[in-house]
């Protein structure tokens, strides 16, 4: 019965594989499929694996431009999502899913995965528990590695430049997403160490999607911000944003906001620092010389003992002196029982010769005067 | 980059100078001196504060890596 069939009519190998792709191809358009991740391997980039359930296998394979856009390969067992197109490898004969692009269905995806791998290796070599510098409190070169076309540069700029407008800004434009934005961000970081008078650095960008922030999940990026010379702040994203460049840095910000304020003192209250400062120092001055003038008192309270002494001294000698005048005064004389008679013009009768018999005159005693008359004579 | 003087040595010196001061045993020609001193920083200090406008600059570097610092337009 098989020699009926004329041989003349065969297809080649080639022609059945191309009539089978291209039938394959026509019935199944691209499509997602949900599967297991199973034997993995990487030939140069190019990712060759399956995707199974519990009843069967489908064979994959991810090209390496493809495969290199997602943020690591996905582990074994891991359920995907992998989008692509079913076709047959005619060279082979081969029925497969050429994907050219997969999610992980698990938490975080296969970003968790290449997290945990360079935070791992990073942890390895140190990096993750290695001692933090200390942000200096008057920062005078901010150093600020993000794109110049970003939001998160104008908010640096803004709340830096109200704060400490006395911090200059050096900005080191970088891409922050996309292709070659690693390298960029590396090379940023590595610009640092040239400025030598940069004393604080943040490095970031604004929110974004995961996909967007990635490039602050390499580990190249981490280990760039590790090694530059001044302090780092990170400021990648928002909140929620944990990012491999926000564990290894210095400081730790939310936002680009946040790490410029991290970054700098506030003017106003470094201004009413130093009016502390000015009062302290006028207090100061003034106790020194309330103490001279305590000692001025003292000095003076010396001086006026002295002056009164003297004048105590004055006085006694005074009433010394005028005891001896009052033993001198007629007023003693009279006190002994002597008296002084006067004619009534008052003047002192001292002989007989002036008392005339019948004439009025007064006697002055110690304590008066009393009237009296001559009788004879 | 110009020079600047740093703003915490700054502030470091005033705070010695107002603790010296305070210390008890300071002759008056000695505290006049610092006074004098601690004034004249402090004047510079707020001065500059209420002067300070934020400059930004932007460093590009050549192919050989050369850099060059530049007024960021903004």
């Amino acid at each position: 019965m098989f020699g009926a069939v004329a041989p003349d009519g065969a297809w080649s190998v080639s022609a059945v594989n191309r009539r089978a792709k291209a039938a394959i191809e026509q019935v199944l358009e691209p499509l997602w499929v949900e599967g297991e991740m199973t034997g993995l391997k990487d030939f140069g980039g190019n990712w060759y694996f399956s995707l199974r359930d519990s009843l069967s296998q489908l064979r994959c394979v991810m090209f390496r431009d493809d495969a290199r856009r997602l943020p690591a390969a996905p582990t074994e067992g891991m359920k995907v999502y992998a989008f692509g197109r079913a076709t047959i490898y005619e060279k082979r004969g081969e029925y497969q899913l050429n994907v050219t692009r997969m999610m992980s269905t698990e938490a975080g995806g296969l970003f968790r995965v290449a997290f945990e791998k360079a935070k791992a290796a990073l942890a390895k070599d140190g990096i993750l528990d290695r001692p933090r510098k200390r942000i200096p409190a008057y920062p005078r070169w901010i150093a600020v590695v993000t794109s110049v076309e970003g939001a998160a540069l104008r908010d640096i700029m803004t709340v830096a430049g109200q704060r400490w407008p006395v911090a200059q800004i050096a900005v080191i434009h970088t891409r922050v997403q996309g292709d070659g934005a690693v390298d960029d961000v590396v090379r940023a970081l590595q610009v640092i160490q040239k400025l030598t008078k940069v004393d604080v650095a943040i490095v970031g960008r604004g929110g974004g999607s995961k996909e967007d922030l990635q490039v602050f999940n390499e580990e190249r990026v981490a280990r760039a911000v590790a090694a530059v010379p001044v302090p780092v702040i990170s400021a990648v994203g928002h909140e929620t944003d944990v990012t491999l460049c926000y564990l290894v840095a210095d400081a730790r910000a939310p936002t680009p906001s946040a790490a410029a304020e991290m970054a700098t003192p506030d003017r106003e209250e470094v201004l009413s620092d130093l009016e502390h400062l000015g009062a302290r120092l006028a207090r100061g001055l003034a106790h020194r010389v309330d103490r001279m003038d305590e000692r001025v008192g003292r000095t003076g309270d010396r001086l006026v003992g002295a002056i009164e002494r003297r004048l105590e001294a004055v006085s006694y000698q005074l009433s010394a002196v005028s005891g001896r005048l009052d033993a001198l005064s007629p007023l003693g004389v009279l006190a002994r029982g002597f008296a002084v008679p006067r004619d009534p013009s008052g003047r002192v009768l001292r002989r007989t010769a002036d008392f005339h018999a019948g004439d009025p005159f007064a006697l002055r005693v110690v304590d008066g005067t009393v009237t009296a008359r001559v009788e004879g004579s | 980059m110009a020079a600047q003087p740093d703003f915490g040595k700054e502030l470091e010196r005033l705070e010695a100078i107002v603790r010296q001061l305070e210390t008890p045993d300071l002759d008056l020609d000695q505290a006049l001196k610092l006074f004098e001193e601690g004034v004249e920083r402090l004047r510079a200090a707020r001065d500059r504060l209420n002067a300070a406008q934020a400059k930004v600059k932007q460093v590009l570097s050549d192919h050989a890596g050369t850099l060059k610092v530049d007024d960021l337009d903004s």
